[in-house]
């Protein structure tokens, strides 16, 4: 909670029958409740997100000591080390691939999230339930799933043999194909969700009478309904595209070492050269990245809560 | 009034699944008219409403607006408009791009749609609201809105869903006068739902009393009002009282019945019923006199006997008073009659000397009692 939101539920509201001296006393009483109960989450999020921040921002300045660990010595080497083609590249590659994936997510989810929204309360929670069913199960062992199916003669193939539309394997796997397939496997619930609950506070009736008002089905949906879940669409989006920056397992099982996205330049740095603050530099940037697409996104919409975020 | 038919609709039918809603619409409306549509709550108003909008498709039947058989035509190809139950305003619209919606859809340029716009919001007295948000006003100012965006494209027909159901009573009063002068101005035909018989009576042309998916009587207000045809339409727009019973004679002129021992007279109107024929009479409560009980019942002597003025022979039913209401500004009195049923009688004024417990004599005026269900009773 924001502190200005705290200074106002501390304030007696309009129209409470409160004498004058107790209107006096009782809102500091009141705002002392309010620290004490609200305390624990500051020093909850300060521990938590505050503290690793700074430490990770303190770190990216940082020089590599010889063998482990850091010396403390300002610098700004990391951050010009990033600036190398090699790394540059990978932001790039890793920014467009974050791109298609998220486009193919929204290709796909968002008319699945709208016409959920449409069925009736019996197919929904069916359908719910089906989009449920993955997350009980790890994702790794989901991964590992696409391997079997995209490997030379595995199922994939075997597949596309039999129906006699390739005569040789395809090799799908440790492809680029492969790991957008894999992406937008992971993500695209997460854009079903957000479109569903967008879709689903839209009244139908705004959509009739648009129609009664002379618009053709597409004008009626583009007019009312796209613009009325546009929030939905929007948070979707950031909820694709931010963990699809970081997604470094997705390309290390289904890419092997063919695809190097930031993820993985940063889990390298980090567990293979050991060079954390050469890490913590990228991890910075990667995260003012992802902070100014939700800047982006909140002046888009107008909305301050990603809707959705279940 | 022009007298061409702008509207029909010929024997439409249409279920739910298994539920009937519509058994047999036949309705024609004229140019200019504004006919209700009146029924309880579920009795098929606003699908009769939405399948003349396109919203909804008949399982059989015709719909034809300016003679087109329009049964198969989509919404946005029908030349009516809805004014919504609740209104239905693009909450992510101003008010002037909620009534410029249609306009800018036929492409009709900014400078015109501008000038319709604040004309149409001058209509329904809403100028300077052009840039407000739906959420930003009344129920009655979206009221207005929802209205002003429905005739600005000039319909052949104007399709109105309750429109004053959700406002306050005063609110509703004033409305409805509004959307009388906005009728007279514009000269459109009006289809108005409503399930308040006062607000039908007070606006339509013609009202049409729906009953399970049927139309029970088409017909003036006061067609219904003083000339029910059925029972239910009695009971609905006039809370009449009906009264049963068997015909002993009748002179052509009034026809005497029995009912619960006693005889009643009503003005026959042109019905022919011979003696010994079931009856049922719709009496509204204004015209009931109660006059005390004191003497026993006097032998009934016949239509001539009766004399000049058989409402003040010694004719009339026997029941006791058995409480009193004030409302709305008549005294409702209600007796229980011999075979237990209840009758209403109502009087202007805070009080009657009559009290509970006290016998009395009820009749009416037989003109001004109707005879129902004629075709019905066997
Ligand atoms: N889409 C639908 N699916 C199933 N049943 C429906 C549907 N629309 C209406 N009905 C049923 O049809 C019947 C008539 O509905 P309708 O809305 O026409 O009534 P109404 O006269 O407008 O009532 P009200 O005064 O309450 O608005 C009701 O029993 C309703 O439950
Ligand atoms: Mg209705």
């Amino acid at each position: 909670m924001k502190p200005e939101a705290l200074a106002k539920t501390g304030e007696p509201r309009p129209g409470e029958p409160t004498s004058r001296e107790e209107g006096a006393r009782k809102p500091t009483k009141r705002r002392d409740a309010m620290v004490l109960s609200v305390l624990p989450l500051y020093v909850f999020t300060f521990l938590f997100v505050i503290g690793p921040l700074v430490y990770m921002l303190v770190l990216s300045f940082l020089r590599r000591a010889e063998v482990w660990g850091v010396t403390l010595e300002f610098t700004f080497e990391n951050y010009a080390n990033i600036l190398k083609p090699v790394y540059l590249k990978t932001f790039l590659e890793s920014l467009k691939l974050a791109c298609l994936t998220t486009l193919l997510v929204a290709l796909f989810g968002y008319p699945f999230g709208y016409f959920m929204a449409r069925q009736n309360a019996a197919w929904k929670r069916r359908i719910m339930v089906l989009l449920m069913i993955p997350f009980w199960t790890s994702s790794l062992v989901r991964l590992y799933g696409w391997i079997i199916i995209f490997r030379a003669n595995g199922v994939l193939d075997g597949l596309l043999m039999a129906l006699n539309i390739t005569n040789a394997p395809l090799k799908v796997l440790y492809t680029y194909a492969a790991v957008v397939v894999g992406m937008v496997y992971a993500l695209v619930p997460f854009m079903i969700f957000a479109v569903y609950s967008s879709a689903e506070k839209l009244d139908w009736q705004l959509v009739e009478a648009a129609r009664d008002l002379g618009a053709t089905p597409f004008q009626a949906f583009w007019t009312v309904s796209f613009k009325l879940t546009l929030p939905g669409l929007l948070s979707g989006i950031v909820l694709t595209f931010i963990p699809s920056m970081g997604l470094f397992f997705i390309a290390d099982i289904l890419g092997g070492n063919k695809v190097v996205l930031v993820g993985n330049l940063i889990q390298e740095q980090l567990m293979k050269a050991r060079n954390w603050p050469f890490a913590a530099a990228l991890s910075v940037v990667l995260l003012t990245l992802t902070s100014i697409m939700i800047a982006l996104y909140r002046k888009i919409s107008g909305v301050k809560d990603l809707e959705g975020l279940v | 009034m022009d007298d061409t038919v702008i509207l029909q609709l010929s024997q439409i039918h249409k279920s739910f699944g298994d539920v009937k809603v519509l058994d047999g619409i036949d309705l024609s409306v004229r140019k200019g008219e504004f006919i209700t549509l009146l029924g309880p709550s579920g009795c098929g108003k606003t699908t009769t409403l939405r399948i003349i909008a396109g919203l909804e498709r008949p399982d059989s039947g015709r719909v034809f607006i300016a003679g087109k058989d329009v049964t198969n035509e989509e919404p946005n190809r029908r030349n009516v408009n809805t004014v919504f139950q609740n209104y239905a305003l693009f909450p992510h619209m101003t008010v002037e791009a909620n009534i410029g919606y249609s306009l800018r859809l036929k492409r009709v340029d900014k400078e015109t749609i501008k000038k319709t716009v604040s004309q149409a919001l001058e209509l329904v007295q809403l100028s300077g609201y052009e840039k407000r948000m739906p959420d930003e006003l009344s129920g009655g100012q979206k009221q207005r809105v929802a209205i002003a965006r429905a005739i600005v494209n000039q319909p052949a027909v104007l399709l109105l869903d309750e429109p004053l159901g959700a406002l306050d009573l005063q609110l509703r009063r004033q409305m409805q006068v509004e959307l009388k002068r906005l009728r007279a101005r514009l000269g459109v035909t009006f289809v108005y739902i409503t399930h308040d018989q006062e607000e039908a009576l007070n606006m339509s042309d013609r009202i049409a009393v729906m009953r399970n998916g049927k139309f029970e009587q088409i017909g003036t207000p006061s067609d219904v009002y003083d000339r029910p045809k059925t029972s239910y339409v009695a009971r609905f727009v006039g809370s009449a009282n009906i009264v049963e019973g068997t015909v002993l004679e009748s002179d052509g002129q009034r026809i005497a019945f029995r009912s619960q021992g006693a005889v009643c007279l009503v003005a026959a109107r042109g019905a022919r019923l011979s003696p010994g024929e079931a009856v049922r009479v719709a009496v509204r409560s204004e015209m009931v006199d109660l006059t005390p009980y004191a003497s026993p019942e006097l032998p009934y002597s016949g239509l001539d006997a009766a004399g000049g003025n058989p409402g003040d022979s010694q004719v009339g039913l026997q029941a006791v008073v058995k409480e009193k209401n004030f409302a709305g500004g008549v005294l409702q009195i209600t007796v229980s009659l011999a075979d237990g049923s209840e009758l209403v009688a109502s009087r202007h004024g805070i009080d009657s000397p009559l009290v509970p417990g006290d016998k009395v004599r009820v009749t009416w005026q037989p003109e001004r009692a109707v005879l129902v269900d004629l075709e019905e009773t066997p």
